[in-house]
């Protein structure tokens, strides 16, 4: 891959887990550029070290072997300069604070003034789709809502990079497209560079600039596709021909990886 | 309406249970009274009744039976001698009055307030700093545990004695027994809240870089609160327990475990048994109250 600028690079990169079953090979020489701007899917089997990589990249893991810079810092750098905002598969939104109590949760955190909190609530809960909806408390919000809202809230500090762990991946299909498109709509509009981890490969080809397919044991990259799709993606984009060869690619990349150890 | 007929089905059963208790109880007491008043007891004598059982002197002096509801000292009171004595020391007498269980009871309820606040502080206090320090937990959480297996009973008076050493006496001794009992559910209760929320939260808050400090004050505090709550409630009524102890070994001369000790020196069972149920009534009442907290103070944080 090549491209100007990159806000992710790891290089030779391994994780070994010590577990009471003896180690567990996490991830293996993974080596991997993301550019600015680059919407990027991984996808795989569970166990194939996807979001072990993405907890790599946010300094919530730490690799045993290799390096990796985000933003051209370690990762635990780039987390203390809050670099990157991450969206956890559970919303996970406080019960006792309303959905604007829960965007200006990491706001208050970073010390933002009373006023820039305002503000910034204000723009994300549009951002999301959510305006009207910020004084009320999250059981009071759909799943999908809720997912919104934590989106919402991994973007109010205005972080260039998203690192997404199956966000939506609790939710049923077709709240799930509703929020594929917004997504989509939402990385057009602020041009941040998203890493998205997902096990549909739907929505892996719907959203991603670049797929990379992952298999375990040990985890590792088999394939990175460069997708073809143009950047104005409708929900039908799915039923073109363009479309299914790349999909088609992705599960030949699955197989090719389960072949391996089966 | 069906729930309502359940629960009084169930109290007058007990009360039943209760009057029926008296006859077996009492009726050795009442023959002696009886007879002394003149009336004709089989077997006469008390002595010639000593060998036989309870149940065979009712049935043979079956007339005696209200009089077991109606003694003036019997060993176990009738529920309504029980309610009448209530009724006699909280309502009809002042409460400025030593014979008034409102005035005994407020002696109890001051040391178990100010007892419940000291231990809820200290249980509070050790929670935060066990669920920050792993050497306070290893070191701490033992001792709490042990402090809980020594009886109260045994250590009540130790720590009245100590204490009026050192000059100090009255109200703070008691709570002192108080808080001993009630800081324990609170520890317990608060490692346990402090510790709830999940990993998922905890990642959530490093990747905003947020102190230790912000942590607790806006994620593990808040997520403490229902434990809070259920520990507050165990903790009120241990507190009641401690107060009413702290009140026995010292001879007391005020206070529901001061009235409990004078019962039982004098054979005031009507006594007693209206000091202990003012001692429930007062419990059902912190901890009712305690509930009702819990109520607006959730449904204000909005997880109720």
């Amino acid at each position: 891959m090549t491209r100007t600028s990159p806000v992710i690079e790891a290089e030779g990169l391994d994780l070994t887990f010590q577990t009471n079953d003896g180690p567990v090979h996490a991830l293996k020489d993974v080596s991997l550029t993301i550019g600015k701007g680059d919407f990027v899917s991984f996808i795989g089997p569970s166990g194939c070290g996807k979001t072990t990589f993405l907890r790599v990249m946010a300094a919530l893991e730490q690799p045993t072997g290799g390096s990796v810079t985000v933003n051209g810092m370690t990762p635990d750098e780039a987390r203390r300069s809050r670099a990157y905002g991450y969206v956890f598969q559970a919303a996970g939104l406080y019960p006792w604070r309303t959905i604007a109590g829960n965007i200006r949760l990491p706001l208050e955190i970073m010390g933002f003034s009373r006023k820039e909190q305002d503000r910034r609530v204000k723009d994300v809960l549009q951002l999301v789709d959510l305006e009207g909806f910020g004084g009320k408390y999250p059981w009071q919000l759909s799943g999908g809502m809720q997912q919104r809202a934590s989106i919402a809230r991994a973007l109010s500090f205005d972080a260039d990079i998203l690192l997404m762990d199956e966000p939506f991946g609790a939710l049923d299909e077709i709240v799930r497209d509703h929020l594929n498109e917004q997504l989509l709509a939402l990385w057009k509009r602020t041009g941040k560079t998203i890493a998205f981890v997902t096990h549909s490969i739907p929505e892996a080809v719907y959203l991603s600039t670049h797929i990379v397919v992952m298999s375990p044991r040990p985890g590792r990259i088999t394939d990175v596709i460069e997708s073809p799709l143009p950047q104005d993606r409708p929900l039908d984009i799915r039923d073109t021909a363009g479309f299914l060869e790349v999909a088609h690619r992705v599960r030949e990349g699955l197989r090719a990886g389960q072949s391996h150890d089966d | 309406m069906r729930s309502a007929l359940a629960v009084l089905t169930v109290v007058a059963a007990l009360v039943a249970f209760w009057y029926a208790a008296c006859v077996p109880m009492n009726i050795r007491g009442t023959l002696v009274e009886v007879e002394r008043a003149g009336a004709q007891v089989v077997p006469p004598g008390a002595a010639q009744r000593r060998g036989m059982g309870a149940w065979g002197l009712i049935a043979r002096n079956g007339f005696a039976v209200p009089a077991t509801w109606a003694q003036e000292r019997p060993r176990l009171p009738a529920p309504h001698q029980v309610a009448v004595e209530l009724w006699n020391t909280t309502a009809m007498k002042k409460i400025t009055s030593k014979r008034s269980l409102v005035f005994h009871g407020w002696v109890t309820l001051s040391a178990t307030l100010l007892g419940f606040v000291i231990g809820t502080g200290l249980g509070i206090l050790l929670a935060v700093g066990i669920v920050h320090s792993r050497v306070m937990d290893m070191s701490v959480m033992p001792w709490a545990i042990v402090s809980q297996t020594i009886p109260i009973i045994a250590l009540a008076p130790m720590i009245i004695v100590v204490m009026y050493s050192v000059g100090v006496q009255g109200i703070v001794p008691k709570a002192v027994i108080s808080a001993y009992l009630s800081f324990f559910p609170v520890v317990v209760g608060m490692v346990k809240g402090l510790r709830s929320p999940d990993a998922m939260q905890l990642d959530l808050l490093r990747t905003y870089n947020a102190s230790n400090a912000q942590g607790f004050w806006k994620l593990r505090l808040p997520a403490s609160m229902p434990y809070l709550f259920a520990s507050l409630k165990i903790g009120i009524a241990a507190s009641l327990v401690g107060a009413i102890v702290g009140e026995l070994p010292t001879g007391a001369v005020a206070g529901l475990g001061a009235r409990l000790l004078a019962g039982s020196y004098y054979g005031q069972t009507v006594q007693i048994w209206s000091a202990l149920f003012a001692a429930a009534i007062l419990a059902a009442a912190l901890v009712g109250l305690l509930g009702l907290i819990e109520r607006v103070t959730l449904r204000r944080m909005g997880m109720a």
